[in-house]
């Protein structure tokens, strides 16, 4: 299972990309609920699609301290990296 | 400034802008008078409510008025104090007694607030070395009482067994307890929880497993006891939670269980102890509308034979609806305007439904979202049909081919 930061980022970009409702530029700064314009519970069900592809669950309390994307590969990579 | 503080509005004040555009404010309306359990005054007209959640149509019923006015005369407007201070009268007592025998369990705490119960039972069980399970779909009470807990707290997918199984085995063995929350009918799309599925997940993993009743109570089950009685999972069920302000007519919230040393918790549960019990006439209310879904299944049966002639006549018009016959039918809109402009229209004809949006609703899709009572008359709920035909011709909304089972 993939526990690179790294490697994470550049999935949750991709994924990112590929919903129809994003359309500006993604990086590792981007603050994901204010640049994104998500509401909350779009940023829920984003997370959920990534959590499958890497076997693993960020509780709600953990995903309420994100704020960009980066913080979010460093999350899930920490999670991943437990397994 | 206070022009600061609000700042961060200016995106939902920006939104809320956009909704009033409509003409009314969907958040907004004055009942100005509410005349019975379907009708009320709206700028000074007559409506026909089709979104109060009032399933049984209790608010009225004369039993249950006398026994509010009587107790308010014999007891006070308000008892003025917490269930752990001055706030538990008799009447308290014995609608905690009454609620645990409807439900044969052993003890029954009630709550001021159906949000409170779920605040309060979620937040006290559910401590920090505990892992709180949460359905996507939860109510704002389940979601803001796992933020008042102390626990970890994980989503999984709406009404999905195998993905809180997939969850459950991440968490895998832990120092403390895991709690597994769904509810019996979703409250957006009237669906129901695959209950059964549920339990034995959370048997294998050995969780524990709350079930929100709110709208299954009086509803669901051959004795009105919910989803875990119409699933035949009572024994797998540690906790129900419920409101009194749906079938019950009034205004308040319980949990009943079985566990032992439940009481313990009248003096742990923070939004139990810190705010005044509800006053003598709501729980002399409730204990009449509790004695009359006891004793009268006949209401139930009303209520479902007017959701199924409801959600029938939306289906054969054409409007797409939640996945099955339930006191709540929401018909799905395809855009926010159109939600709206709906919404107005509807009110326009003497038709008052709610209108749900996101990120309230499931699927980011905004509803329509109506509720049955057994109070409908067969002519009030023709004629809501007729008025969601007639708007949806006016507005040109595409509806599904009628269906062959028309009429």
């Amino acid at each position: 299972m993939e526990t690179d930061p790294q490697a994470i980022t550049r999935l949750l970009i991709d994924t990112l990309a590929a919903n129809p409702r994003v359309t500006r530029e993604i990086t590792a700064e981007t603050v994901i609920v204010d640049d994104l314009a998500l509401d909350s519970l779009a940023v829920m069900n984003f997370v959920m699609e990534i959590e499958d592809r890497l076997d693993v669950s960020v509780p709600l309390d953990r995903l309420a301290e994100i704020r960009t994307i980066g913080d979010l590969a460093g999350c899930l990579a920490e999670l991943a990296g437990q397994r | 400034m206070s022009a600061s503080v609000l700042a961060k509005f200016a995106g939902l004040a920006e939104q809320r802008r956009v909704l009033l555009g409509g003409g009314r404010d969907p958040f907004g309306v004055v009942f100005e008078h509410a005349l019975s359990a379907t009708e009320a005054v709206v700028d000074g007209r007559k409506v026909t409510l089709f979104g109060s959640n009032n399933y049984l149509g209790l608010n009225h019923d004369p039993e249950c008025l006398r026994a509010a006015a009587e107790a308010a005369r014999s007891e006070g407007t308000g008892t003025t104090g917490s269930r752990i201070a001055n706030g538990t009268y008799g009447l308290h007592a014995e609608l905690e007694a009454e609620l645990a025998a409807f439900f044969g369990r052993r003890s029954c705490m009630v709550f001021t607030t159906g949000y409170q119960a779920n605040l309060g039972m979620l937040s006290v069980l559910a401590g920090k070395d505990d892992v709180l399970l949460l359905d996507a779909d939860s109510h704002a009470s389940i979601y803001d009482a796992s933020r008042l807990s102390q626990a970890q707290v994980i989503r999984f997918r709406h009404n999905d067994p195998d993905d809180l199984d997939r969850r459950l085995r991440r968490i895998g063995e832990i120092p403390g307890s895991k709690l597994v929350v769904v509810e019996g009918i979703y409250s957006m799309l009237g669906d129901a929880a695959p209950l059964a599925e549920f339990v034995e997940v959370k048997r294998r993993a050995g969780a524990a497993l709350l079930v929100d009743e709110a709208h299954s109570f009086g509803v669901l089950g051959e004795h009105g006891r919910g989803l875990a009685e119409a699933a035949g999972v009572e024994a797998d069920v540690e906790f129900v939670v419920g409101t009194f302000s749906k079938s019950l007519g009034s205004i308040g919230g319980y949990c009943v269980s079985d566990a032992e040393g439940f009481d313990i918790l009248r003096v742990a549960c923070r939004p139990y102890m810190f705010t005044a019990s509800a006053p003598p006439s709501v729980i002399a209310s409730t204990r009449a509308a509790l004695a009359r879904i006891a004793r009268d299944p006949g209401l139930r049966q009303r209520l479902w034979e007017n959701a199924r002639r409801f959600y029938g006549g939306l289906e054969n018009t054409g409007f797409r609806l939640g996945p099955r016959v339930s006191p709540i039918v929401a018909a799905r809109m395809p855009d926010v305007p159109t939600a709206v402009a709906f919404w107005n229209a509807l009110l326009d004809r003497g038709i008052y439904v709610n209108l749900t949006l996101p990120p309230a609703t499931p699927d980011g899709q905004p509803l329509l979202r109506c509720s049955v009572t057994a109070s409908h008359e067969v002519a009030q709920i023709d004629a809501a049909v007729a008025g969601f035909a007639a708007v949806a011709a006016a507005l040109r909304l595409s509806l599904a081919a009628p269906s062959p089972a028309a009429g």
